[in-house]
């Protein structure tokens, strides 16, 4: 049987190598908070971090992810309490709330790199990401605060790591 | 005005609920229910204190607000937890929320159904809320002065206490609950007698505390109904058909699908209820066994009448039926239109069309069965558990009592989900195999088979005076008829001149607030769309093309008349007889947009351009009065730049102004995903787009800068999900019309079109 590594821990799943890895996160860890959306990479719904990479896992093998470590939301703080999901709450982001799980997976990808992004930063990075709802403008400002407040907490010495 | 919303009003308002009684359907389904085991399972514990079915009290004073609507990202179950909240005089961090199974007690109390649309909800619970969270104040007041020795009348209530000013006693709500004298309950004569508190005394209306709902959907715990997992349980992946709708299955060849690890079994569906036809769904152990089976069935069809149709087709008969005189029902018949065409000094005609436009909420299609003793258990969120119930229940061959549904939370809804279809596949597959079973739709599955948004074509035909008035209107709307496929005839309306019952779904908005004193509006159902491309309820539904059409026509009759189209609105919305009212709101709230927008104050460079639209959505008799000012910038190749969209929208009375805002701009920018970015196309029968690569929503970047004024005068609240939506088309349509000259009259507006019309 597979082992996955996620969320800081080994797992082994009951899923064949060319299992999505979305499924077995979904399905086998029962781990929900990752959304199917699309199954084509065209959504963003179904974003996770691999080595701290986002990637779409609909379209991520099991396979391929021999060996690494994979981040989903459950795992992006222990608490719930990243910046970005502190953030999110801030802004009353979510409205039906389904794809938020990978805007959130995909901004903090965006954050890990860049903690000053620009506006079409923001834009460029998050463009993939579908939202139905459109609450796109408060996902830009709920990014926005969350990148202050990583600076503030960095610059005083509190550094947090993203994921 | 329909059926189902005539008791809108307080004095007719039935707490007793027992007003509307949801007739049989055409499936031949009676919908019903009785008390069956489970169904209460979403209250408190037996010790808590319940002074109403919409919310319990328990021993440690939190409060569970349990919420008979669907909440699909409008929030609605922390909005009547803030309204019980306000009554009650309950801590906002005391309050919880649940979401409510099936039984009939939860049901809306105007509407006497479980459905949620219509951007209905709060102007229509607001008052049952209301009395709910009174009534339970007054009966823990009354427990807390027996417990005290004191009298009731001194009691302050207030944050989850109540406190004796004189005696400095106090207890918590906590407190009375565990002292079990919090016993007094209220007949509905006693109900409606209380005394509400006035808009000067609210301490939590209008404020915009912390949804609920909002920190479970940050972190990946806010269960949706995909997310359900029951022991033993197996899933379905469906395999449709080419044709959407009316093919049948020939033959299954599962050979190949036998081969796939995990698969259990393909089960052809035998659905009485009409919702599906040609459906088969693949069993298996997982889920991408499931997809694998799906892909290895070889299934032949027969394509049935629909196999040839496209939305050519679907068009060229809407044009037919139109131009005949006996088409259609009157939904309005004022005056005498062509007389006054007779004897008017201009004449305009022209002809709108919208294409057929796709739900695509982001969690597909999902339901959950599981058959536990005689009790059918459905887990998905669903926007109409009423009639949803009988039509699982349809499928399973069993009586509609027997279901219970449990609500979940929906990855969008958009009206998408008052149709039960992917009940059916989860039922039949769950009762082949003996186990509970999980449908999920691919993407691919739930754009080709969803109840769309229909493709529609209007005609409309004004004449102007010699002074440049607006005297007569006459106005087709050929489509599908997406409310008359439920089958209950309370959500029909009739039609003036007593042809039979309309679907007014497909036909609001067209009876606006303008003074034109020969007004015919037509409702023609194009029967072969109907049948081609079953329609459902797109957000915001009629009044999303049918101000599309006039809103255009009236700016096309003020370019005719030499008029400024603002101005020229401001003149018909004189008030006059059955106008008055909302015709002043509608004009006071494009007042409000064109001051935000700047519009005729602010110059622009040439090539940019400010259209106007104003709309009475959803209905004449629930309108949010809403306005938008767009600002484009166009191209000379066509190319259109929305620049700015101002929206005002007069709401009576605001509940939570923050979510007000979050719901106008997400309205608004669907306005703008419709009128621009999405398009479907039906190609011998089927759906010809099937992801987000073909039929494409906005994006991030795509949005515009988008301005938004709440206006709150008092009134009673009304609905703001959707009414937003219906103005977007229209006003960038006259913005461009304003910027190059181009009348673009078809949805979605294409770079194309404005160049054509152009040269024109």
């Amino acid at each position: 049987m597979p082992t996955l590594t996620i969320n800081g821990r080994s797992l082994s799943v009951d899923a064949a190598n060319d299992t999505p890895l979305l499924w077995a996160i979904r399905e086998q860890l029962q781990m929900t908070g990752t959304k199917f959306g699309c199954g084509a990479g065209l959504c963003g719904a179904c974003t996770v971090h691999v080595n701290g990479e986002a990637v779409r896992s609909c379209q991520t093998m099991i396979s391929d992810v021999a060996g690494k470590k994979i981040t989903t939301i459950e795992g992006l703080a222990a608490k719930g309490d990243h910046p970005l999901q502190k953030a999110w709450i801030a802004e009353q982001v979510p409205q039906c709330g389904y794809c938020q799980s990978g805007q959130i997976m995909q901004a903090a990808s965006l954050l890990a790199k860049n903690p000053n992004p620009t506006k079409e930063e923001v834009v460029a990075h998050m463009d993939g990401n579908l939202c139905r709802c459109m609450t796109y403008s408060r996902i830009q400002k709920a990014i926005m605060r969350a990148a202050t407040e990583m600076r503030t907490a960095s610059a005083s010495g509190n550094e947090r790591r993203p994921t | 005005m329909n059926k189902h919303i005539k008791s809108v009003t307080a004095e007719t308002t039935d707490l007793s609920r027992r007003s509307f009684l949801v007739g049989t359907a055409a499936t031949g389904l009676v919908l019903g229910y009785a008390g069956v085991p489970g169904i209460g399972e979403a209250l408190a514990a037996p010790s808590a204190f319940e002074p109403s079915v919409w919310y319990a009290i328990a021993p440690d004073g939190l409060v569970t607000v349990t919420c008979g609507k669907a909440d699909m990202g409008q929030h609605i179950a922390s909005t009547m937890a803030q309204i019980v909240a306000e009554e009650l005089g309950a801590k906002w961090s005391d309050m919880r929320v649940a979401l409510a199974s099936n039984d009939p007690k939860f049901n809306d109390p105007v509407l006497g159904a479980q459905i949620t649309g219509g951007s209905w909800s709060t102007m229509m619970n607001f008052e049952a809320m209301s009395r709910a969270g009174a009534a339970g104040r007054m009966a823990l007041s009354e427990g807390a002065a027996a417990a005290m020795g004191v009298p009731a009348s001194e009691l302050v209530v207030r944050d989850s206490m109540i406190s004796h000013p004189k005696s400095k006693k106090q207890m918590s709500f906590a407190d009375v609950v565990k002292s079990g004298k919090a016993t007094k309950t209220f007949t509905p004569d006693e109900l409606k007698a209380i005394k509400l508190k006035t808009p000067d005394q609210y301490t939590m209306i209008g404020v915009s505390v912390p949804q609920l709902d909002i920190p479970s959907k940050t972190n990946g715990t806010a269960k949706y109904g995909i997310d359900v997992m029951l022991p033993g349980m197996a899933y379905g992946a469906v395999v449709t058909p080419p044709v959407r709708f009316g093919a049948t299955v020939k033959s299954v060849d599962d050979s190949a699908a036998r081969k796939v690890p995990g698969f259990i079994k393909a089960v052809t569906l035998d659905d009485k209820t009409g919702t599906t036809s040609g459906w088969v769904v693949a069993v298996a152990s997982t889920y991408a066994n499931a997809k694998k089976a799906a892909q290895a069935l070889k299934i032949a069809y027969e394509g049935g009448p629909n196999a040839k149709v496209s939305s050519q087709s679907l068009l060229d008969e809407a044009k037919r039926l139109q131009k005949l005189e006996d088409s259609g029902q009157f939904f309005v018949k004022d005056g005498d239109p062509a007389a006054a065409f007779g004897t008017a000094t201009k004449v305009l005609e022209a002809e709108y069309t919208t294409s057929i436009n796709i739900h695509a909420p982001m969690e597909p299609m999902n339901a959950t069965a599981e058959f536990k003793g005689d009790i059918l258990h459905i887990y998905s969120g669903n926007q109409f558990a009423t009639r949803s119930g009988a039509i699982a229940a349809g499928a399973a061959g069993i009586d509609p009592k027997f279901v219970v549904m449990h609500q979940m939370w929906l990855g969008g809804g958009f009206g998408r989900r008052l149709d039960a279809d992917m009940m059916i596949p989860a039922v039949q597959a769950a009762k082949a195999i003996g186990k509970p079973v999980k449908v999920i739709y691919t993407r691919e599955n739930d754009m080709t088979m969803d109840f769309s948004r229909p493709l529609t074509y209007q005609k409309v035909k004004a004449g102007v005076d010699g002074d440049g008035k607006l005297v007569a209107l006459s106005h087709d709307v050929v489509s599908a008829w997406p409310t008359a496929r439920w089958g209950i005839p309370d959500f029909l309306t009739p039609s003036v001149d007593k042809k039979g019952p309309l679907d007014s779904f497909t036909v609001n908005g067209a009876d606006f607030f303008y003074t034109v004193p020969n007004h015919h509006v037509r409702a023609i159902k194009n029967e072969m769309a109907h049948n081609a491309t079953p329609s459902g309820q797109l957000r915001s539904v009629a009044p999303g093309w049918t101000f599309w059409a006039v809103e255009s026509m009236i700016d096309e009759i003020a370019a005719a008349a030499g008029k400024d189209p603002a101005q020229f609105r401001i003149s018909l919305l004189d008030g006059a007889g059955k106008n008055d009212g909302g015709a002043q709101r509608l004009r006071n709230t494009l007042l409000a947009a064109m001051g935000l927008a700047g519009y005729g104050s602010k110059k622009l460079p040439k090539g940019e351009g400010m259209g106007v639209a104003c709309v009475s959505s959803q209905e004449r008799a629930t309108a949010s009065w809403t306005a938008c000012v767009a600002h484009v910038a166009v191209a000379s190749s066509g190319e259109v730049t929305v620049k700015k969209l101002t929206v005002a929208t007069d709401v009576g009375t605001q509940v939570h102004p923050d979510n007000i805002r979050a719901q106008v701009e997400g309205a608004a920018l669907w306005g703008l995903s419709l009128a621009m970015y999405e398009k479907a196309t039906l190609k011998d029968g089927g759906i010809e787009q099937t992801n987000f690569d073909s039929y494409t929503p906005l994006r991030m970047s795509q949005v515009p800068e988008v301005a938004i004024a709440v206006i709150a005068n008092g009134e009673k609240a009304t609905g703001v999900g959707e009414p937003a939506v219906t103005v977007i088309a229209p006003a960038i349509g006259n913005a461009i019309f304003n910027a190059s000259g181009a009348r673009v009259r078809a949805l979605p507006i294409t770079a194309e079109a404005v160049k054509g019309a152009m040269k024109a």
